[in-house]
């Protein structure tokens, strides 16, 4: 039985008060380009999560409380949660560079617009991935 | 048999927890016993002189006690009678009230005389994986032998019979410390976190604390251990911030500090209950620290037959004599690798209990409690084992045990010498109780000088202390206990000065070291008539597990499950790393290169009213009412649950039955009016600038088009591409609509919608409302409904042009706010008006007064089922079950082309969802039209004289329509749009039904009715 804090309301509950949302940042192909969907996109899309052992990222909706929807930062092997943040913004930065395996892949390019001095945009749903 | 001998005077200073002066009795398998006020169960029928407690699991061998508490494997008793019966109690743990009636269990007729002890003669059918192996074969045999004989032989206590009649409760508490255990590591820890003012928490499983202080030996201050530990308790029990719970098992330790309690607060005494006291309560801990002081737990040694009733470990020896003043028995042998079992020895003598001698396995014995008992007159065979243990016929009593040198790795038995003796005290050393360590992923590693597994890591705040933690002096215990209470607390009370405990002194007398042992060498051929039990509880034996080993079982996790090692109800408190000893010796690896299994919780089964708790009876799911509820149930209606609602299902009339009355409401309908309570109904308010987009994405037709004021039906499928609710939904404003879901998807569908807008479509302002309690809604349906409609008089034009199909209003009804949706779902004329709640029954009531003399009559959820499945409607759930899309129902007129994006579109293109064989949606007519077919029924390619036969399809939706005066069916088919006319076969259990593909619209295909 977890314990789960949501970043938007800022109440602190047991598991039961949350629903598991899985895997975090998939990318519906149909939001941005709703015709040139490949089968493998699709299926990706549809099918392929990752179950990384340490450190994962995770959709949960704090359903009885304030119901959002947001993200949180999870080692799967200790239980820790390692940050919280809102569904419409990536993980800290130190936690995209610890991120292995897929997920490394997968921020790579936000961590290089980092490093690039480009500001990781905070709140903007269209570079949310 | 008297029971004299075995109750020791109390001069003898023994029985310090039994009341000498508040005689008890009881019953036990029908016989009347006694005993005293603080006996155990098992104490006081032991004192009865009754030695055999229980039959075990697979060979039915008689059993006595072996524990002192709950490590107990044998003991297994039923207490209580009836409803209040409770199955599978360790009688250790059984705290005697006077009138309590007690049975063992897993004996059939008798404890003394038992059938399935034969299983005993057959041990050969019953090897490892004898479920796998032995009944395989003929096929036949399992249904009709082998599983009622394995049933009614095998198997534990029995279920009580009738409703629980005592009550349970459950609390949820937080605390900074939670310490497991109340020996005197763990009162050490307590007092330490305790005095830094953090809210503390300490549980033992037995009625009173101090462990086992009481026959560890030694002194704390120069005075007894308990005496200590006494003061420690009354010290905690007086503090504001200290919760002492005794009687209180810790069950499980869970994910970020979460554990779970059992307190049995008034099994002890059917007082308590008569006066309302909960008989267990439930904690749900969330502790920010936990200590783990739970103690060791003593191990068996595997020698021959050492299941004997008589054999038992020497510390349950010595807290018989101790707690209980009773004698495991006249005279004893004890057979022991360590120091000390020595203190069995002298504390029995010291009550006047013979021991023969003492068989000690060590070549070498010269610690301080040897010399003490050579000191004291016993006789030390040291470099000795047993090899064998004589009995009366039935094997119920022991009256001789056969002795042999022995030396560590030989495995032959010579000059072995026979002493009589009539209990053997064991002792293989002690392993530290790691269990709630463990539960969530505590580490262990082995430890050289214990020959056991301790402690290594845990990634939780989580600290373990004392003999669990593999140390097993006093002094070590409490300066640990101290140490790690102290710790705990710190951790989280950052500013609180924590009080530095000062251990006080100990003495205790040194152990020297212990040979393990794991298997003693048996008199005659090896395994024939001997068997060394491993796990009793379970019947796992020695060759057991050798037997797994040499069939290839070599991981220890693959050992446990094809053996069942460690896998009863005691979870192998006394099994163990007796049984990784064996295989080490099978395999010639070292244990810890085994390893060991997982433990899991609970650390003792805890009872299921604990769990439920009070969510019993009408508390145990609050029931949903719609606003005229109360008139269903004074019309008597026939309810049905729909999701957490309770529906009318029909309404009988005096001498009707079901049918008959779903029936007579079909025809009302069809022939003047009726009336529903489609309150149930879900209704979802979507509103703001982006609402005919969103209704675009989530619906597989077109809303942005829909005029104010009209309805359309939609369908919604999930990205698979596969049917997930449907439902009218209405534009009541530009930005405004009101969405029509089933009953069962109300809630899914809003958490569905909020998700798709907190989650990918950010960008669109719509706000999502759940309304579906704030309205009452009704259908009135039938040819008479405009009549009575406008009989009820108001603002709203109900005319044919006034109020078109699927169109809605807003007014007043018969002095109601209404909303009035002309939709329907019976195919007759058919308005659902919606008025607020709390107006719902006044609505409701003027209806009938309007319709009355229309001869309007209420209908329940099944005429509603039959009269859509006569016009071919689909409902969510019926023909649909998650693989259904909407061109396997014929639903693709409601599917847009036009559209580039909604939900699920991407995935109707591919191409298996657009197969030609895919099952489709068709009507179905008997060839008997009076023959209904069942729910669920399969269509097969063709009928053979037994299965397999190749299935094509399945009934969805099955009735007697009293419209068409016959019975119809809807069934998903392969290709069945193309088999039109083709008759299907149904084998059902001893005939073949035959049905002919229809069109699924069986009534006015044309619609005309709802047009009027
Ligand atoms: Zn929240």
């Amino acid at each position: 039985m977890l314990l789960i804090r949501c970043p938007v309301c800022g109440v602190k509950g047991e598991e039961g008060d949350f629903h598991a949302g899985g895997q975090a940042h998939v990318r519906r192909p149909a939001t941005s380009d709703p015709v040139n969907i490949t089968d493998e996109q699709h299926r990706d899309y549809l099918f392929l999560r990752h179950n990384p052992k340490g450190l994962h990222f995770e959709r949960w909706r704090c359903d009885r409380g304030c119901g959002k929807w947001f993200h949180a930062a999870r080692d799967t092997v200790t239980l820790d949660f390692k940050a919280y943040y809102k569904i419409d913004e990536l993980p800290p930065v130190e936690l995209m560079r610890q991120a292995t395996g897929y997920w490394a892949e997968h921020f790579a390019p936000h961590l290089k617009a980092t490093k690039a001095k480009k500001p990781v945009a905070k709140r903007n749903a269209r570079v949310r991935s | 048999m008297t029971g004299k001998p075995y109750r020791l005077p109390e001069s003898a200073g023994a029985g310090r927890l039994t009341d000498r002066a508040k005689p008890v009795s009881f019953t036990f398998d029908g016989k009347k016993m006694t005993g005293f006020a603080g006996d155990s169960l098992a104490s006081a029928v032991m004192a009865n002189g009754q030695r055999l407690l229980g039959r075990s699991f697979k060979y039915h061998r008689p059993r006595g006690l072996v524990g002192l508490g709950s490590e107990e494997p044998n003991a297994l008793v039923g207490v209580g009678e009836g409803a209040r019966h409770e199955p599978n109690l360790r009688a250790t743990q059984v705290e005697l009230y006077d009138g309590m009636v007690a049975v063992s269990q897993n004996r059939w007729p008798s404890l003394g005389f038992d059938v399935g002890a034969f299983n005993n003669r057959l041990s050969r059918l019953f090897p490892s994986g004898f479920y796998y192996k032995t009944f395989m074969w003929p096929r036949s045999f399992w249904k009709t032998i082998y599983e009622p004989t394995i049933r009614h032989a095998a198997g534990l206590g029995k279920a009580p019979t009738g409703r629980d009649p005592d009550t349970y409760e459950q609390l949820h508490v937080h605390c900074e410390v939670l310490v497991i255990g109340g020996g005197v590591t763990g009162l050490a820890a307590a007092e330490a976190a305790a005095s830094t003012g953090a809210r503390v928490i300490i549980a033992d499983e037995n009625p009173r604390f101090g462990g086992l202080a009481d026959i560890a030996g030694g002194k704390i201050d120069g005075r007894p251990q308990t005496d200590w530990a006494a003061l420690r308790v009354q010290q905690l029990a007086k503090a504001d911030n200290v919760h002492v719970l005794a009687r209180t098992t810790v069950a499980g330790h869970f994910h970020h500090n979460y554990l779970l309690l059992f307190e049995r607060l008034a099994d002890h005494d059917p007082q308590l209950i008569a006066d309302g006291v909960p008989r267990h309560r439930l904690w749900k801990v969330r502790a920010n620290q936990v200590v783990v002081a739970a103690g060791a737990i003593e191990r068996p040694i595997a020698f021959a037959n050492n299941d004997r009733p008589g054999v038992l470990l020497a510390s349950a020896a010595r807290g018989l004599v101790e707690r209980y003043g009773v004698a495991p028995g006249l005279m004893g042998v004890l057979f022991t690798n360590n120091d000390d079992a020595y203190r069995t020895a002298l504390r029995l003598k010291e009550a006047g209990v013979g021991i023969a001698c003492i068989v000690d396995v060590r070549q070498q014995v010269d610690g301080a409690l040897a010399e003490a008992a050579r000191a004291a007159g016993f006789e030390v065979m040291s470099g000795h084992a047993i090899a064998g243990i004589e009995t009366d016929i039935g094997g119920k009593a022991i009256s001789a045990v056969k002795v042999a040198p022995y030396s560590s790795g030989q495995g032959r038995v010579i000059n072995e010498e026979k002493i009589e003796c009539d209990f053997v005290a064991m002792s293989g050393g002690w392993n530290p109780a790691v269990h709630l360590w463990c539960h969530n992923g505590g580490k262990l590693k082995f430890d050289d000088s214990l020959q056991t597994f301790v402690p290594a890591r845990h990634s939780d705040a989580i600290s373990i202390a004392g003999a669990a933690n593999g140390r097993m002096s006093v002094g070590e215990c409490i300066a640990e206990g101290y140490a790690a209470g102290e710790a705990a607390a710190k951790a989280v009370m950052s500013k609180a000065k924590a009080v530095r405990m000062k251990p006080p002194s100990t003495e205790q007398e040194a152990e020297k070291r212990l040979e393990p042992i794991w298997f003693a060498p048996a008199t005659g051929k090896y395994n024939e008539g001997n068997k060394h039990f491993i796990d009793f509880q379970n019947d796992v034996t020695a060759a057991d597990l050798e037997l797994a080993q040499r069939e290839g079982y070599e991981s220890v996790e693959h050992t446990k499950r094809y053996t069942t090692l460690g896998m009863a109800t005691d979870q192998g408190k006394t099994s163990n790393v007796n049984g990784l000893g064996v295989v080490s010796q099978a395999t010639g690896r070292v244990i810890p290169e085994i390893g060991t299994t997982t433990f899991r919780p609970p650390y003792t089964p805890i009872s299921m009213g604990s769990i439920a708790g009070t969510s019993v009876g009408k508390l145990f799911l609050p029931v949903r009412k719609t606003p005229v509820f109360s008139w269903h149930e004074a019309e008597q209606a026939n309810f049905e649950p729909v999701g957490e609602w309770r529906r009318p299902y029909c309404y009988p009339k005096m001498n009707e039955d079901r049918q008959a009355a779903v029936n007579r409401e079909i025809m009302v309908v069809r022939e003047g009016v009726g009336l529903l309570d489609a309150s149930t109904l879900g209704k979802i308010e979507i509103k703001g600038p982006d609402a005919a987009a969103l209704l675009d994405r989530v619906y597989t037709n077109t809303f942005s088009t829909l005029k104010i004021g009209k309805g359309r039906y939609g369908l919604m499928m999930n990205e698979m591409g596969f049917l997930m609710d449907d439902g009218v939904t209405v534009r009541l404003a530009d930005d405004h609509f009101l969405m029509h879901t089933t009953s069962g998807g109300a809630d899914r569908i809003a958490a569905w919608l909020e998700e798709w807008l907190q989650t990918e479509w950010m960008e669109l302002r719509v706000f999502v409302t759940p309304v579906t309690e704030q309205w009452a809604q009704f259908a009135v349906a039938g040819p008479k409904a405009r009549e009575v409609l406008q009989a009820l008089g108001g603002d709203i034009d109900f005319s044919a042009d006034g109020l078109s199909f699927m169109s809605m209003a807003e007014g007043r009804v018969g002095g109601y706010p209404v909303r009035v949706f002309r939709i329907s779902f019976s195919g007759e004329l058919s308005y659902e008006i919606a008025a607020p709640a709390n107006f719902g029954r006044g609505l409701w009531d003027s209806l009938l007064k309007a319709g009355e003399p229309f001869g309007i009559k209420a209908y329940g959820t099944e005429a509603l089922h039959v009269l859509r499945a006569e016009k071919g409607f689909i409902v969510i759930g019926d023909e649909t079950d998650g693989t259904v899309t909407p061109l396997d129902v014929g639903l693709d007129w409601a599917v847009s082309k036009k559209k580039t994006d909604y939900i699920g579109k991407r995935s109707l293109e591919q191409s298996y969802l657009k197969a030609p064989n895919r099952k489709q949606l068709v009507g179905l007519y008997t060839e008997d039209p009076n023959e209904v077919l069942p729910d669920g029924a399969y269509a097969v390619e063709k009928v053979t004289d037994k299965p397999p036969m190749k299935m094509i399809g399945q009934v969805t939706s099955t009735y007697w329509s009293p419209t068409l005066k016959r019975s119809i069916a809807m069934a998903l088919i392969e290709d069945g749009r193309n088999r039109m006319g083709e008759m299907l076969l149904f084998p059902l259990a001893g005939k073949v039904v035959k049905a002919q593909i229809v069109d699924p619209v069986f009534y006015d295909k044309q619609g005309a009715r709802q047009n009027v």
